[in-house]
């Protein structure tokens, strides 16, 4: 049956988290994504830090969203089973005019409700963290600060999301919109006006078999496109709102060269948070982002320049950093709207249609909160929401092999002897981590699918041990030829032919 | 379980060692080893170029292995395979994995690290550009085409002129593919001169030295690279870019010491090396453990791998047998002009006593041009002068070729009185 | 009429280069400068004349742990047999167990020079692989008869 009550367009966090909360209720909900996998876009390639909220504009749809999203965090992390950790961030300031900036935040922070904002002295924020330049004056503290996996969070609020009912289509682009001409009386005039409502989504699904097949009919679909929300906006019929790329470059240290507990930020700019030291999740230190508008969505090339900006900004922060530590680098695009704000609306030119477009940083943060907004705007239009009494919000994480006791270890490897076999050396992943990864509820089909949710390839080697054992399991795990394993989808066959044919 | 000895790793040096341990009398001597085989990264090795030295024989990787596997199947050497270490105390207890046992616990008399080491990956070149499938490292390439039997592409540019390079180079033209260029960023090769000339001019594959690749094209696989010139500090000349299109690049860029469990079980590491310091007789700064082949530094004869091997295995059964004499004074080796790093880097002067010492080295830069290595003393006073121990002719030296130089039995009452040895290249006046 | 060429002594690791002048008609070599020792004027003389190399590649294998055996020629073989040996071992297939030195291929294009296996290689099936996990160094012998 191709009806459905809300079709959601795109698997990025917020989508995902979307279709979690309306997975809740008695609704049958189709998530759509373009790509071979969730989290691929601007929810990907990002800074993963839970924002405490001091530096959006009170007012603004990204102060508050900022500020709910980041309460709902702990609790929501803990159901998910995701790495998550509230380790507070400081706003480090290098000159006096910068302590000034400091007040201003910690002000701007609390007008928009952020708790625990303190300035704190430069030898307190050197002492937590010593390898902080001496020239920082002093620092903001926003113990509400933190870092989360956010592919991790995106995978699992899709796992959960079809554990809850929904159906997820990968490899499923909206092309386009049907629609329904709605008569409509206006209230205040009783005037008869034309109207448009949304009841439908063309895919590309099914156009391979030959038949023009691939519509989903709906009553509500959900923008929740990133770095394409404007196209599909513009598909509507909604214009007047631009996403334009921003490009963010990053840094990935060696595990056993971290230097922070907790993220370091400089003083912002008008147009960007700056260029931090952080740690991740997973034990690295990330440094970045830079910020540049590019025009092709497209280009997520790393650049010499941009690279070199990073670590000269990196290191005013933290000067010890040092290139030869590096062990992977990476760039992301930030759907960056045009109004300078998320646009978060139920339309009035068009029925049908729930529009969340420009969700860049802190959009990661402020997701979850998104995510209820939606529920809360489609109750508010009608949509009737009934509880599922066998809602599970629960969703166990896989397990990590790396992590586990040595017992715990013990035991899972007489379950499954799969998990006796360490397949990435560096991060110590299993053979039974991956297989299970390619038969989970939202499957890994390629190698960088396995490299987002295991951690396999990783770490120092960056795959040179662990690739050619991936390819085999893979093709044994898809019923496939080694030959058709792909790195990231159709088009990127990670090996060419046999060999003495 | 127990073991006399247990060696970390199942290539040259770690059968090496399993050898030499059993020839010296221990009893359980047991290797562990991640892949399903013996042989460590020899099995992938193909080519020739191996025992010259240690069988007189020009030999391929596969059938040196072979020798060392046949040798150390009849001594009754023990192998768990596809075994991978999760962790190693500092009391010797060796905690592992596999398939069919679980979590292993063993307690070793003494342990042998040889683990050898991994390459450099793209990440810490920090290669601008996208990143598509069919980057690869030579290595990696080796072993997808060597052992699995898969192309990793049809139309390579090969970045490094290191020896695994060079020879990746001749295996995929062997296989029908196209090497388009191999580029090095230093002015001179990395890699051996007979290398040069087998697997690059044989077949006209044109090799640019002072290049490097500035950019990669292609979203889902690589479709280009962008080559450019480097001036003496490595930094791309403007306007010398040149499009290659390809479709896999291949990475020969240095290969890096495994110190993963090393480090982990509180054994010092070398930052100049990358490795454990060891001393003469291969011991690590944890006593019983020991250190052989390329987890140690990178090597470039798998013959002197073998011949540590030995030597850290006999030192493992006497220190597992209870032979060992812990030295009373440890002299330091220090890495004076123009020597990028020594091993070992701690000496036993008595040592000398038992026989003359091998050290083991590279340069920094490289001198085509009779240079001399030069070993004096130093002690820490600084009030005696030091003495020259030994000075060696060479007719040139080359960062990617190892140097050796031998400490005669002679020198042994001078290097007891010292506190150091500064080994440096002089180069020769006139 | 005499031709020069430059060529790189590969016979030790100096690699000196040599500026050859020889005979082009019976390639012997006339004069030569850059060489570091004697060995040069012979390695090049037998370049000009005829060049060999040692091959090394892999062929098929049925039935073995790995789906290839790498092998390599007795001795050295003209450089203008390489390709030829090399589409020749393409249509070679074995049957584990592989046994090093075993002769793979006699009188390889012709050169007279046989083209043998460089290592063991068991027979094994997918089962027997699963259960590697434990055993003597020789676990590799499983299969394949010694005879040292």
């Amino acid at each position: 049956m191709d009806y459905y009550d809300v079709i959601i367009i795109g698997a990025g966090v917020v989508g995902c988290l979307t279709a979690r909360a309306l997975s809740r209720y008695r609704l049958r909900v189709l998530l759509l994504e373009k790509a071979s996998d969730v989290g691929t876009g601007a929810t990907k390639s990002n800074t993963a830090i839970v924002h405490a909220g001091y530096d959006p504009l009170p007012g603004t749809n990204k102060a508050r969203f900022n500020v709910l999203g980041n309460k709902i965090y702990p609790q929501l992390c803990a159901e998910l089973n995701v790495p998550y950790s509230r380790q507070g961030d400081y706003v480090v300031a290098l000159s006096q005019e910068e302590m000034r900036t400091l007040e201003e935040l910690r002000e701007r922070g609390q007008r928009n409700g952020v708790p625990g904002l303190e300035i704190v002295s430069s030898d307190q924020v050197r002492r937590a963290e010593p390898a902080l330049t001496p020239k920082a004056l002093g620092a903001l503290w926003a113990p509400t600060g933190g870092i989360v996996d956010p592919f991790l969070l995106t995978i699992a609020a899709a796992e959960n999301s079809v554990a809850n009912g929904v159906r997820l289509l990968l490899e499923t682009e909206a092309l386009g919109f049907v629609e329904e001409e709605t008569g409509e009386r206006e209230e205040e005039t009783s005037e008869r006006k034309e109207g448009r409502r949304i009841v439908g989504v063309h895919t590309n699904r099914g156009r391979r078999k030959g038949r023009k097949g691939g519509t989903f009919h709906c009553r509500w679909v959900v923008n929740c496109a990133g770095l394409h929300a404007d196209e599909v906006m513009a598909q509507v019929g909604l214009d007047g709102f631009t996403i334009r790329p921003r490009k963010a470059e990053y840094y990935v240290f060696d595990k056993a060269k971290s230097v922070v507990e907790t993220v370091l930020f400089p003083c912002p700019t008008p147009i960007s948070k700056g260029i931090l030291v952080t740690p991740t999740t997973h034990g690295n230190t990330l440094i970045g982002p830079n910020a540049h508008n590019i025009e092709d969505k497209g280009d997520r090339a790393v650049t010499a320049q941009g690279l070199a900006e990073v670590l000269r900004g990196a290191r005013k922060l933290v000067p010890s950093l040092e290139p030869r530590d590096v062990i992977a680098v990476f760039a992301g695009l930030r759907p960056s709207g045009s109004t300078g704000d998320f646009l978060m609306e139920v339309p009035r030119e068009v029925q049908g249609f729930v529009n969340l477009a420009g969700i860049e940083s802190p959009g990661l943060t402020a997701a979850p909160a998104i995510a209820q907004w939606v529920v809360e705007a489609l109750q508010d239009h009608g949509l009737e929401m009934e509880e599922k009494w066998e809602y599970n919000p629960i969703r166990p994480g896989p397990p990590r092999f790396s992590e586990l006791s040595r017992r715990e270890q013990a035991t899972l490897i007489e379950e499954d002897p799969r998990y006796g076999r360490i397949v990435c050396r560096c991060e110590m992943v299993t053979e039974g981590e991956i297989v299970r990864a390619i038969h989970a509820p939202v499957p890994a089909r390629t190698y960088d699918a396995i490299k987002r949710r295991t951690r396999c390839g990783t770490g120092r080697c960056q795959g040179g041990f662990d690739t050619p054992r991936a390819i085999k399991i893979l093709a044994r795990e898809l019923g496939i030829s080694p030959l058709e394993v792909t790195k990231k989808g159709p088009g990127s066959e990670l090996v060419k032919r046999c060999v003495a044919m | 379980m127990r073991r006399d000895v247990a060696v970390i790793g199942g290539g040259p040096a770690g059968l090496a060692a399993a050898i030499g341990a059993r020839e010296r009398g221990a009893h359980h001597v047991l290797v562990i080893e991640r892949a399903e085989e013996l042989g460590g990264i020899l099995p992938q090795c193909i080519h020739n170029g191996f025992g010259v030295e240690v069988f007189g024989e020009d030999l391929t990787g596969p059938t040196y292995a072979q020798r060392y596997i046949d040798r150390a199947s009849e001594l009754g050497v023990e192998a768990l395979l596809d075994t991978t270490v999760l962790e190693v105390s500092g009391w010797r207890r060796i905690t592992a994995t596999n398939r069919r046992n679980g979590i292993l616990e063993i307690e070793a008399g003494a342990i042998v690290l040889a683990m050898g080491c991994r390459e450099r990956p793209r990440g810490t070149l920090g290669i601008p550009g996208t990143r598509p499938a069919g980057v690869y490292t030579a290595g990696t390439a080796q072993r997808l085409v060597n052992m699995e039997g898969y192309m990793p592409g049809e139309r390579f540019v090969i970045l490094g002129s290191g020896d695994i390079g060079m020879i990746m180079a001749r295996r995929l033209t062997f296989e029908g593919a196209r090497v388009e260029r191999v580029l090095e960023i230093q002015p001179f090769l990395s890699g051996l001169m007979r290398n040069y000339v087998q697997c690059l001019q044989d077949f006209d594959i044109p090799l640019q030295l002072s290049h490097t690749v500035v950019d990669i094209r292609g979203d889902r696989r690589v479709e280009a690279v962008v080559a450019a010139e480097v001036d003496p500090n490595w930094q791309p000349i403007p306007g010398t870019e040149e499009l290659i299109p390809c479709d896999t690049l291949l990475l020969s860029v240095g290969l890096i010491p495994e110190n993963e469990v090393s480090r982990q079980a509180g054994v010092e590491l070398d930052g100049a090396t990358g490795g454990p310091y060891v001393d003469e007789r291969f011991q690590t700064s944890v006593p019983g453990i020991f250190a052989a082949g390329n987890v140690v530094h990178v090597y470039d004869l798998v013959d002197d791998v073998s011949h540590a091997g030995d030597i850290a295995g006999a030192s493992a059964a006497e220190f597992a047998l209870g032979r060992r004499e812990e030295p009373t004074r440890r002299v330091r080796l220090r890495a004076g002009e123009n020597i990028r790093y020594i091993a070992p880097q701690v000496l036993d002067p008595e040592g000398l006593r038992r026989g003359a010492q091998r050290l083991q080295m590279r340069v920094r830069r490289p001198i085509e041009a009779p240079v001399y290595l030069r070993v004096e003393t130093r002690r820490r006073n600084r009030r005696k002068k030091g003495e020259v121990l030994v000075r060696r002719g060479l007719r040139y030296v080359r960062p990617g070729e190892m140097v050796s130089l031998t400490l005669p039995e002679s020198v042994c009452s001078q290097v007891r009185e010292a506190d150091e040895l500064w080994v440096s290249v002089e180069e020769r006046g006139g | 009429m005499a031709e020069r060429r430059g060529l790189i002594c590969i016979t030790c690791p100096m690699g000196c280069q040599l500026d050859v002048l020889f005979d082009p008609q019976t390639g012997r070599v006339l004069e030569i400068e850059g060489h570091g020792c004697k060995r040069a004027r012979s390695y090049a003389q037998k370049e000009l004349t005829n060049p060999t190399r040692m091959v090394t590649t892999t062929v098929r294998v049925r039935g073995g742990m790995w789906p290839l055996v790498p092998v390599h020629t007795a001795a050295p073989i003209a450089k203008s047999a390489i390709f030829p040996l090399l589409r020749e071992l393409r249509q070679v297939e074995v049957q584990a167990p592989v046994r090093c030195g075993q002769v793979i291929l006699a009188n390889g294009a012709g050169t007279g020079v046989d083209v043998l296996a460089s290592r063991d290689l068991p027979a094994m099936d997918i089962v027997s692989l699963r259960n590697i996990c434990v055993g003597r160094a020789n676990v590799l012998n499983r299969g394949a008869r010694r005879d040292r």
